[in-house]
Parts: C-alpha cells; sequence; structure tokens
C-alpha cells in the first residue's frame, strides 16, 4: 500500500536529515527543545488580527533551515496534513466576521480574512519549528534531552524503542499488504472477511516477539534505561543559542517591529 | 482528529498538557507497581503496531470508501488503560514529530482527546463492565465472549470518539480561533465522528475477535475470574484519577474562561451607550479603583497576558498604521529570501571547494 511505503520512505529522510552535520545539529538538544516549544508558544499566542507582527517570526526558520542546510520542499511536503485541519476551521472566518480592519485603495480587507491568515501562517510557522527540531535532532538526542527534564524513564525508552520497531513493523505490513494486493487485483483496501486476521496475525507474531526482545535484552544487561552516548556536549554556544533566540522571540512578541521597519521604510 | 498547534491558544495548551501529563504521571505510578520492564518491550512492539495498522485501508462494504483502525480501545484491551495510555501517548509524539500529524503544542490537548478517552474510559466504561458482565451469557461461553467483544469494541470506538470530537471543538472554541459558532461547530464534527466510530468500532473487533479465536489469554478481562481482586481495587483508583483529571480540567478551563468578558462585564461596559452602565453613571475608566499602581499594574498585565484579548484595540488607527504595517511585512519578507540567497551562496561555495 503506498501510504506505508510513503511512511517509510518519510521516516528514512527525517533520519537522514537528522543524522547531518552542521552548527544546528551540533547544538545540545536540550537547548533545541526549549527554544521550540517557545517558539511555537510565542505564535500562538499572537492576537488573531495581528498578522503584521507575526510576519517577522518567519524569520527563525528561514535562518534555521540556511543554517541547518536543510531542504524546504521536504517541510512543505509535510504540510498536505495540517493545513486541511486548520484551512477547514479558518475558512469560515471570512464568512462571519465582516469587521473592516483595513483598507486598501478601493478594497475593504475584513477581520475574517485577517483572521484566517493568521490562522494559517501560524500552522505553518509552528509545523516548520517542529520539523526543524526533528531535523537536526535524532531521536536518541531529543530521548536524552527529555530525560533531563525529568520525563518518566519509560517514557523516553518506550519513545526510542516504539521507534526503533515502528520502522520494522511498517516494512513488515507493507510486505504483506502487497502481497493482499497483489491476490486481490483491482480491490482498494483490506476486504471485511480478512479485517481481523490481516492485522491479527501480526499481533499475535508482534507480541510474541515482544517477550523475546525482552528476554534478549535482559541477557544483554538492559535495567530500564538506556545509555545516551551520542548525544553532543552542553556548550557554552548551547546557551547562547537559547538566550538570543529568547530574547528574539520576546522582542517581536512585545515590540511591533514590523511597523518599526516599515515607519523607517515609509517615513 | 489530530489537532494542529495554531488551533490552540496556549493556555488551552498549558492546561491539556496538564490534564495529560497527571494522567502520564499516574499511569507511569500504577504501573511501576506491575513489572514495568518486563511490560515494556511489548509496549512498543504493539504500539509500533497499531502506528502502522492505522495506516492500512480496510474496504467498506457496498461503500466505495475505507475505513482505520482505532488504536487507543485496541492497545487498552491488550495492555491494560495505564500501558495502552503510555503507548498512545509515544504513538502521538511520534505522529507530531514525524509526520506533523498533531502540534507539538497540542499534543496534551491530542493526547486527551484520544490517549484518555481511549483508554481509560473506553477501558473502564464500557470495555470492562461489558466483557465482565453476564451479558448474553446464555449462548454459551464462546458465542457470549465474540458478541461482548464486538459490542464493546464499537460502543467503546463510539463513545470514546464522541468525546474526542467534543473536545476538539471544546479546545478550539475557548481558545477562540473560529468565529464558527460553537453549536454549529458541534453539529459537524460529532455527526462525522458517529460514522467514523462506528466503522472504527468493527474495524477494531474484527482484530480483537482474531485474537480472541486463537489467543484469548492475551485480551484484557477474559477470564474474570482471576481478574476480579484486582480490579476491585483498581476501580476506587480510576475514580481518584477521573477526580483529579475533572478538578484539573475544570479549573483550567475556568481560569481561561474567565479571561475573557463574562456576560455581567459585557452588560455594563461592552453596552455601555444604551444599557446599565449610563443609567447607572458607570464608565469602565471610573469605575473601579484608580491610581498609578493600578495603572503599571494593568499594563504589566495586558504586556504579559497568555491569552490576550481578542478585540482589535487600535482599530480607529489601524487605516492609519496599516500602510507601514504591511511595508514593515515587505522588508521583512525581503529579509528572509535575503537569507535563503546567502545560505544558497554558502552551500554552493562550500560544495565547490568541497569537490
Amino acid at each position: 500500500m503506498d501510504k506505508l511505503s510513503h511512511a517509510q520512505s518519510e521516516l528514512r529522510e527525517m533520519d537522514a536529515l537528522a543524522a547531518e552535520n552542521s552548527p544546528i545539529h551540533r547544538i545540545h538538544p536540550l537547548c533545541k527543545l526549549l527554544v521550540t516549544i517557545l517558539y511555537i508558544v510565542v505564535v500562538v499566542s499572537f492576537p488573531k488580527y495581528d498578522f503584521t507582527r507575526l510576519i517577522v517570526m518567519v524569520l527563525y526558520p528561514v535562518l534555521l533551515f540556511q543554517a541547518a542546510g536543510i531542504p524546504v520542499h521536504v517541510c512543505f511536503y509535510k504540510l498536505r496534513i495540517v493545513l486541511p485541519l486548520v484551512c477547514a476551521v479558518g475558512l469560515v472566518n471570512p464568512f462571519l466576521d465582516h469587521t473592516p480592519v483595513m483598507q486598501l485603495g478601493s478594497v475593504v480587507i475584513t477581520g475574517g480574512v485577517v483572521s484566517m491568515v493568521t490562522l494559517m501562517l501560524k500552522g505553518v510557522f509552528s509545523l516548520m519549528a517542529s520539523f526543524l527540531l526533528i531535523a537536526t535532532t535524532p531521536m536518541d538526542s531529543l530521548c536524552a534531552a527529555l530525560r533531563k527534564l525529568h520525563v518518566p524513564v519509560i517514557l523516553t525508552t518506550l519513545l526510542l524503542l516504539t521507534y526503533r520497531y515502528i520502522g520494522v513493523m511498517i516494512e513488515e505490513l507493507s510486505v504483506m499488504s502487497q502481497a493482499y494486493s497483489l491476490r486481490a487485483p483491482g480491490q482498494k483496501g483490506i476486504h471485511i472477511s480478512a479485517w481481523g486476521s490481516f492485522l491479527g496475525q501480526m499481533l499475535l507474531r508482534s507480541m510474541d516477539r515482544g517477550e523475546e526482545l525482552y528476554n534478549s535484552m535482559m541477557l544483554r544487561g538492559f535495567h530500564g534505561d538506556f545509555f545516551y552516548v551520542n548525544v553532543p556536549p552542553l556548550k557554552i554556544s548551547g546557551i547562547v543559542y537559547t538566550a538570543v533566540c529568547t530574547g528574539a522571540f520576546f522582542c517581536a512578541r512585545y515590540f511591533d517591529i514590523t511597523q518599526l521597519l516599515g515607519s523607517l521604510f515609509a517615513g | 482528529m489530530h489537532m494542529a498547534d495554531a488551533l490552540v491558544a496556549p493556555a488551552v495548551a498549558a492546561t491539556m498538557y496538564v490534564a495529560s501529563g497527571v494522567t502520564t504521571g499516574i499511569s507511569v505510578k500504577t504501573l511501576k507497581k506491575d513489572e514495568n520492564t518486563a511490560k515494556l518491550p511489548t509496549m512498543a512492539v504493539a504500539s509500533a503496531l497499531v502506528f502502522a495498522g492505522q495506516m492500512i485501508n480496510y474496504t467498506i462494504p457496498g461503500t466505495g470508501s475505507s475505513g482505520h483502525l482505532c488504536g487507543g480501545m485496541l492497545l487498552s484491551a491488550l495492555l491494560g488503560p495505564q500501558a495502552g495510555f503510555l503507548s498512545m501517548v509515544v504513538i502521538l509524539a511520534i505522529q507530531s514529530l514525524f509526520f506533523a500529524d498533531g502540534g507539538l503544542l497540542a499534543l496534551g490537548a491530542n493526547c486527551w482527546n484520544m490517549a484518555f478517552y481511549g483508554c481509560f474510559v473506553g477501558y473502564y466504561l464500557i470495555w470492562r463492565p461489558i466483557m465482565q458482565g453476564k451479558l448474553f451469557s446464555g449462548l454459551g461461553t464462546k458465542a457470549a465472549g465474540r458478541i461482548r467483544i464486538i459490542l464493546a469494541a464499537v460502543l467503546g470506538c463510539v463513545l470514546t470518539l464522541q468525546l474526542g470530537a467534543f473536545s476538539v471543538v471544546l479546545e478550539t472554541s475557548v481558545s477562540g480561533i473560529t468565529e464558527l459558532p460553537f453549536a454549529a461547530f458541534v453539529g459537524i464534527m460529532q455527526p462525522i465522528h458517529l460514522a467514523i466510530g462506528l466503522v472504527e468500532g468493527l474495524i477494531t473487533s474484527a482484530v480483537l475477535l482474531f485474537v480472541y479465536e486463537t489467543r484469548p489469554e492475551l485480551l484484557m478481562d477474559v477470564n474474570t475470574d482471576q481478574e476480579k481482586v484486582r480490579n476491585k481495587c483498581s476501580l476506587k483508583t480510576t475514580l481518584v484519577i477521573l477526580a483529579v483529571v475533572v478538578a484539573v480540567v475544570g479549573g483550567g478551563l475556568s481560569l481561561v474562561a474567565s479571561s475573557n468578558p463574562d456576560g455581567l462585564e459585557w452588560s455594563m461596559f461592552g453596552n455601555g451607550e444604551a444599557g446599565y452602565s449610563e443609567n447607572m453613571g458607570l464608565d469602565e475608566e471610573n469605575y473601579g479603583v484608580s491610581s498609578s499602581a493600578a495603572d503599571v499594574a494593568g499594563s504589566i498585565q495586558e504586556k504579559t497576558a497568555v491569552l490576550p484579548d481578542y478585540a482589535f484595540s487600535e482599530s480607529d488607527s489601524a487605516v492609519g498604521t496599516s500602510v507601514s504595517g504591511l511595508v514593515g511585512s515587505a522588508v521583512v519578507a525581503g529579509a528572509a529570501a535575503l537569507i535563503c540567497l546567502a545560505g544558497g551562496f554558502f552551500r554552493r561555495k562550500k560544495n565547490t571547494a568541497k569537490a
């Protein structure tokens, strides 16, 4: 099935991006995690008509994309999932909110249009930020950062193990569904007669595999937590990065930088 | 049903993070009493399977469309509600990080809408009572078990999806994101999710039935005799969990709600020209304490408000200032383009140097 192989290649792509080397990749994962969360909080907290002030926030992802050398099209491909829901909620705004907020020549722009655009921008910006986090931080580094934040060990270990096994499962299921579709030509999905057995077979095998996995992990001295070795050390650059980003976000939130720039150029 | 970051206000997101965080904490604590490391690989494998299994399309007979699996009910029936909840949290986290399905900030809300309802409500209110009850026991053990599983899975999926969809509407509306009236939004979301819930319930019950036929010992609460003693105390725990969670969510939501003007405030100030305040000789500036300290406190509050007032405060001057605002936006866009060009230039230089 196409969806499965798509997911497989997406995972592989993200892994390859996270394994690259750039100044952003070398920053301590905890700094990146905190800055990302702060960025999303700041973006989302802008009032719904503050389109022009929000636009300044684009500079952070743009700078990061360039500094980390990550292709933008990979990120925009992911927008296909986020935008429909955001649009579905935002598209009704122009019809319900007719407050005039701006006049360009003879065209009056209503509050609904502005709030719709702002909502979409918020969706795109926050997606870009979390994409950049995961595209510059491998999963085990991220889990190490979460451990530093005292996230329970069972959750981080589960996250890491699940992430490892998702690749395996997707591959197996993709083989199974390919075999199924070859034997059921012209059929869009799984027929009702195989609804239970298709995933059920796999489920039983996986549950057994889980126990075997546990036994083999115990034999190798597993005690409930992993050792995170490939995590970049916390250097002064990470602290500077966090401080600069935090300062910049707060400036963008509390001062109207766009307005200042505009008045500088337009007088 | 995955919510994007843009659909929640920070206060709502934080409230939902607290609610999901408390549930996660309680789940971790409860699991620690059991042998949690022994369960860990099985949880990981099962959640990876559910993750991948949700991408498989199941043809719905008689229609051209297809349905998907409901993860929460399946995982809590296999692993128990606590382990199921943690597995769902992990699935949702990976979906949001790697597939942009749901946002990082909205993760707390998504965990609540899908994992909490699916695992705790679905398990304690539907799955366990039905599986342990005496329903259809006249039909023989095996047949009764089958019907109970179908009933529990369908009812559970319908109920948890309805609750989840309602929560999505509630969270989006409280966040002040949409102009769509609450009732209209609910009217759209609930019927759609009723249909989805029915189909998902049938697919989930098919998988559970297969497990029941081949390895019934893997399912929770199928052998009721051994479970009874343990379950008696865990019901109490659940009630405590529910009470705490209700208190947290209720408190959080009321905090958010109180930062919006309520009916009284509106009737006094918002409708000032024609209404109450004129008759009473009140207006907002002169009403209440007015001192320099109060002004300073007011301006600090305005600056630090997490949920800003959504009114366009400078609506009179908006037209005047909009030109420089637009010019400023253009300057920002230009700067972004310059950064891109510079980045491309340096990368090309590096590549040629490498070659």
